[in-house]
């Protein structure tokens, strides 16, 4: 091996060094964060912590901006006011690309409807984070990590060549959590993973979320509408209302509060019928 | 610093044996698979003095595993969860699809787009036989024609049209005129220009020049337009209440455009002379009046009439092909911008052909 291509490496890995997870208690930190359009304001004085390697869900009614947070978290949307930190590092006061483009392979983001493009196979797709971070990776080691990722998620065997198009609902979901898993992040951003997905599908990828954290040690941010999912896989749960997060907490513990629609949220009839399939779960295992 | 992957090759007794040490992670593995694969063969992998694993890091190792038939010692619980969920074969997950032969590829090609072509000239002949079974059953049932839905594609399709097809054929009258009295000033016959624009205009290039336009106007809105809906499920919807998509979509759509092109096509060829008018006073210094009366003399009525022969049957077209693309549309978005391209080609391709027919039709009954 050349001396450039060993220095360019040893670059690499001194770049990699910028930020490490495991050093962090608090994977996120969010402070007074304010966004609005226009005069509609969606968030205002919003403060949230996300502990390192817990599941943390966050839930709120429609139109609470549970994904205009995670949109700004993940820097799609810039903050009128407010502070986030994301293992220690404020993505807008990040001047040097470099150390934004750090940042960024620690997270992977699965968006609601997948957002595969649409013109790359599921395999390419999964491929596309690691050739931009990773230029030097040889081909087979590329196609052997977009096997395996396939396989992780659970995907069958003949989805690697397929074109997002040929897929169902369930198997873009499924497409779109392997690519955000391709750098191996230590944080993972879900939208609305089981939304769409039929009760089976649901479970089972609820399932398969809670697997692939305990497996690979990650911190996941989950929006969600589904009930089920909070408790079969969320550590935590923050509930968005009145524009800012009024409660974090197990959801023994939000039971426990006062608040009118955290109530209404958890023991309306869905909610009621979520909780009591959970207890009888529990009692069997 | 934290130490990036590596590590060392011992080549004891009871086989060699390969230790890694440091960070057995995607970001610092640096040349470790190329090495790895250079070695011989692998008896054990210690995983003790590694710093982190991760998936990729797990590979690596899964990879050497299956290939040496190498045991693995010193796994930490956490490696030892990664390695677990990695174990089973993976060798049956497809990455690429079947790679052919550049020559069968190619000759595949030509014959999927030769019987697409086919199949698509198919499926408008169908779609027009459709359409015209809805009508016939729309008339028999004494059902009214949408005629709301007709007035407002008669705006978007004609009203809304008008400004760009008159300045167009203005101009393109002034360029035949043009174009035509250089040629003809050599035989010093340039008051021919004359003739040379009126009949050009009203037999042929008025009603071709808006069939173009408005298939890039229109039917290609048509195409989009009910593209979208398929997306949306609108139309799948409309057949759900009973409400006919032939019947509330496809025909008044076509019939605003049937009835638009003939007028369209008058109003072209008029500004195209008046645009060769205009050029034919400034230019050759002949005079309206004069320009008008000449007209009058040598343009035979059965231009006028071949005109409105062809106006509706390319209208018929434009809208057909519009609409047909537009219900072709399945599963994405892609698909509408494609079919939308392909709505306003075939359009123009056939508008162009059925013209040659035309032209050759007309001669032969001694329109000349």
């Amino acid at each position: 091996m050349s001396d450039e291509v060993q220095a360019e490496i040893r670059e690499e890995l001194a770049a990699a060094e910028a930020v490490r997870p495991e050093t962090f208690e608090f994977a996120i930190r969010i402070r007074g964060l304010r966004n609005q359009f226009g005069d509609a304001v969606i968030h205002d004085n919003l403060d949230l912590d996300v502990r390192s390697g817990e599941i943390l869900g966050v839930v709120g009614g429609s139109g609470t901006g549970k994904s205009v947070l995670l949109r700004s978290i993940v820097g799609l949307q810039i903050p009128a006011e407010g502070e986030i930190e994301v293992y220690g590092k404020t993505l807008d006061t990040i001047a040097d690309e470099e150390e934004s483009r750090d940042l960024r392979r620690r997270w992977g983001v699965m968006f609601q409807g997948g957002a595969l493009f649409s013109t790359l196979s599921v395999a390419e797709n999964i491929q596309v984070p690691l050739r931009e971070y990773y230029p030097r990776l040889d081909q087979k080691l590329l196609d052997e990590i977009a096997a395996y990722k396939v396989a992780m998620v659970g995907l069958p065997p003949d989805a690697g060549p397929k074109y997002p198009a040929e897929l169902s609902g369930g198997m873009v979901k499924r497409a779109g959590l392997a690519r955000a898993l391709a750098l191996d992040p230590a944080l993972l951003f879900l939208d609305e993973p089981t939304a769409g997905l039929d009760p089976i599908g649901a479970a089972k990828f609820d399932e398969l979320i809670r697997g692939l954290a305990d497996t690979m040690g990650l911190t996941v941010f989950l929006i969600t509408h589904d009930l089920d999912t909070l408790y079969a896989t969320c550590d935590r749960v923050a509930v968005l209302a009145e524009k800012r997060v009024i409660a974090v907490g197990t959801i023994p513990e939000l039971l426990a509060t006062e608040h009118p629609w955290i109530q209404e949220y958890f023991n309306g009839p869905r909610g009621r019928a979520a909780s009591s399939c959970n207890q009888t779960q529990d009692r069997k295992s | 610093m934290v130490a990036r992957a590596d590590f060392e090759y011992d080549d004891g007794a009871d086989g060699a044996a390969v230790r890694f040490t440091g960070r057995l992670t995607l970001a610092r593995l640096g040349d470790v698979p190329a090495r790895l694969d250079e070695l011989g063969p692998i008896a054990t992998i210690d995983l003790s003095a590694i710093e982190r694993i991760d998936t990729v890091g797990a590979w690596i190792v899964t990879r050497t595993v299956n290939e040496h038939g190498a045991k693995v010692i010193g796994a930490s619980p956490e490696a030892h969860r990664l390695l677990e969920a990695l174990r089973e074969d993976k060798s049956e997950y497809a990455v690429h699809r079947d790679r052919r032969s550049p020559i069968e590829r190619m000759l595949e090609q030509v014959g999927t787009a030769t019987l697409a072509i086919w199949h698509e000239l198919l499926g408008i002949v169908g779609f027009f036989g459709a359409m015209i079974i809805a009508l016939g059953i729309q008339i028999r049932a004494r059902r009214r024609l949408r005629w709301n839905a007709v007035v407002t594609r008669f705006q978007a399709v004609g009203v809304d049209a008008l400004p760009i097809i008159g300045l167009m054929s203005f101009l393109i009258g002034i360029v035949i005129a043009q174009q035509g009295a250089v040629q003809l000033e050599q035989f010093g016959l340039e008051v021919f220009t004359i003739n040379l624009v009126g009949r050009a205009s009203l037999r042929e290039l008025g009603l071709l020049m808006t069939a173009i336009m408005v298939a890039g106007r229109s039917g290609s809105a048509f195409a989009a337009q009910i593209g979208t809906m398929k997306l949306t499920e609108e139309v799948d919807a409309m057949r759900t209440i009973g409400v006919s998509p032939m019947e509330a979509i496809v025909l008044p759509r076509v019939a605003a455009s049937t009835i638009t092109m003939p007028l369209l096509g008058f109003y072209a060829s008029i500004c195209a002379i008046i645009g060769g008018g205009v050029f034919c006073w400034v230019g050759l210094e002949i005079p309206p009046l004069t320009y008008v009366q000449r007209l009058r003399e040598i343009i035979p009525m059965h231009d006028f009439y071949i005109m409105l022969i062809k106006a509706p049957v390319f209208g018929i077209l434009i809208g057909v092909t519009g609409c047909y693309e537009g219900m072709q549309v399945r599963q994405n978005a892609e698909e509408v911008g494609r079919r939308t391209t392909s709505a306003v080609v075939a359009a123009i391709f056939l508008v162009i052909v059925l013209d040659a027919f035309f032209a050759v039709f007309f001669s032969s009954l001694g329109w000349n």
